[in-house]
């Protein structure tokens, strides 16, 4: 902590912030420990026959995707930020789900080679 | 002449730069994991069936450095929190955690690809496979230009020339389909073979297959990401935790950015995992 900072070099902490943070840390431990239940669920389903190998993809994928959305949201305050952050996420969204799209249509043809 | 909003956040957008240019790389950052993740579905569903691996990994290696990689995100948080109230020691504390829990993760990774690098598919003359992790095999080595005799346990350099046995701690798996899912919990042994019935012996490298080829290249890549967060993060905890005296606002910012590169790590990982190592 600052011995003797000059006036514009002091963090200003309130009461507001202080409670604001109690809040947060709070919010973070409970986070913490949802994922971590979270990576105890994703490999009891791994274990388990859903019937298929694609049921159990979905299944994992499904538990990794939620606790990629708590991390997103709460560590990286995702659930409370910026206009301008929402816009580049969402531009990457569209992109990555090109190449998703790209990856499908890919297989798809590969598909119709193998038929004929 | 001062950089406007390095600091202090700009009005309109209500962001300091260096969030702006951390959200600009993690978003490219997605565009780079995202193309390694859709090679990894090519390769996995157009895989021959039978030909892709399961239990080629030790689940709960995977799982522990999974449950290592959120306390670290927790404790990241719980440090850029500590700052925002003014306790440097508190955030001391936590990034120190955060430190130790990402020399965690590595040393773990660092176990499970030793693992990997001494663990040999042993192709006989007659046909059988045998599959273990190398004990010691008796080779020659060049030393100062000339050949001489070795034993060498683990790992097999690239130069060596076996001259008489090979003995591995593993097993006799009936085929190729048996290699590939192998039970959880089959008895191992330690198996001897003559050098002169090895008809191909291969280590399980990058090089072995196309699942472990993309499985080095995702958590190489991943733990790359791993070490630079850590450097970036004991660099701030620091060398540079003097800025904390002389512009606590800045330094807060810099824990901030820090933290967003390192839960980027983290979710790249929640990923992984599964991918890797269940399905």
């Amino acid at each position: 902590m600052s011995n003797n900072p000059s006036p514009t070099q002091t963090l200003h902490v309130d009461e507001h912030t202080v409670e604001e943070m109690r809040h947060h840390i709070r919010r973070y431990l409970i986070v913490g420990v949802a994922l971590a239940i979270g990576t105890a669920l994703t490999v009891w389903a791994s274990l388990i026959n859903f019937g298929s190998r694609e049921i159990n993809i979905v299944v994992a994928l499904v538990i990794a995707t939620a606790k990629g959305g708590l991390v997103a949201g709460f560590f990286m305050h995702l659930i409370s930020e910026k206009k301008m952050i929402y816009a580049v996420l969402a531009t990457t969204a569209f992109f990555f789900t090109g190449l998703l799209f790209l990856t499908l249509w890919s297989m798809a043809h590969a598909s119709i080679i193998q038929i004929r | 002449m001062e950089i406007p909003y390095a600091v202090k956040p700009r009005p309109d957008t209500g962001l300091y730069n260096a969030k702006v240019g951390i959200w600009l790389f993690l978003a490219s950052e997605v565009m780079l994991f995202g193309a390694l993740f859709c090679s990894y579905i090519l390769l996995r569903v157009n895989a021959p069936e039978g030909m892709w691996p399961h239990h080629w990994l030790n689940i709960w290696l995977g799982m522990t450095n999974t449950i290592v990689l959120i306390l670290s995100s927790v404790t990241v948080v719980l440090g850029w929190a500590s700052l925002k109230m003014g306790q440097f020691k508190r955030y001391k504390f936590y990034q120190g955690i955060t430190i130790l829990c990402a020399l965690v993760f590595l040393g773990i990774k660092s176990f499970e690809y030793h693992d990997k690098f001494i663990h040999y598919k042993v192709a006989l003359k007659d046909g059988r496979i045998a599959d273990g992790h190398l004990q010691a095999a008796e080779t020659t080595l060049p030393v100062f230009w000339h050949l001489q005799p070795v034993i060498v346990e683990g790992h097999l350099p690239k130069d060596a020339k076996l001259t008489d046995k090979v003995v591995l701690e593993g097993w006799w798996p009936k085929d190729e389909t048996a290699l590939m899912d192998p039970p959880l919990d089959h008895p191992t042994e330690s198996i001897e073979i003559p050098a002169s019935q090895i008809k191909s012996m291969e280590n399980y490298g990058p090089w072995h297959n196309t699942y472990l080829a993309i499985y080095f290249t995702l958590t190489g890549l991943h733990a790359l990401h791993v070490i630079a967060g850590a450097i970036v993060i004991f660099a701030i905890w620091g060398p540079l935790a003097k800025v904390w005296e002389q512009d606590p606002e800045r330094y807060v910012n810099r824990v901030e950015v820090s933290g967003l590169f390192w839960h980027f790590v983290d979710l790249v990982w929640i990923f992984l995992f599964p991918v890797l190592y269940l399905l």
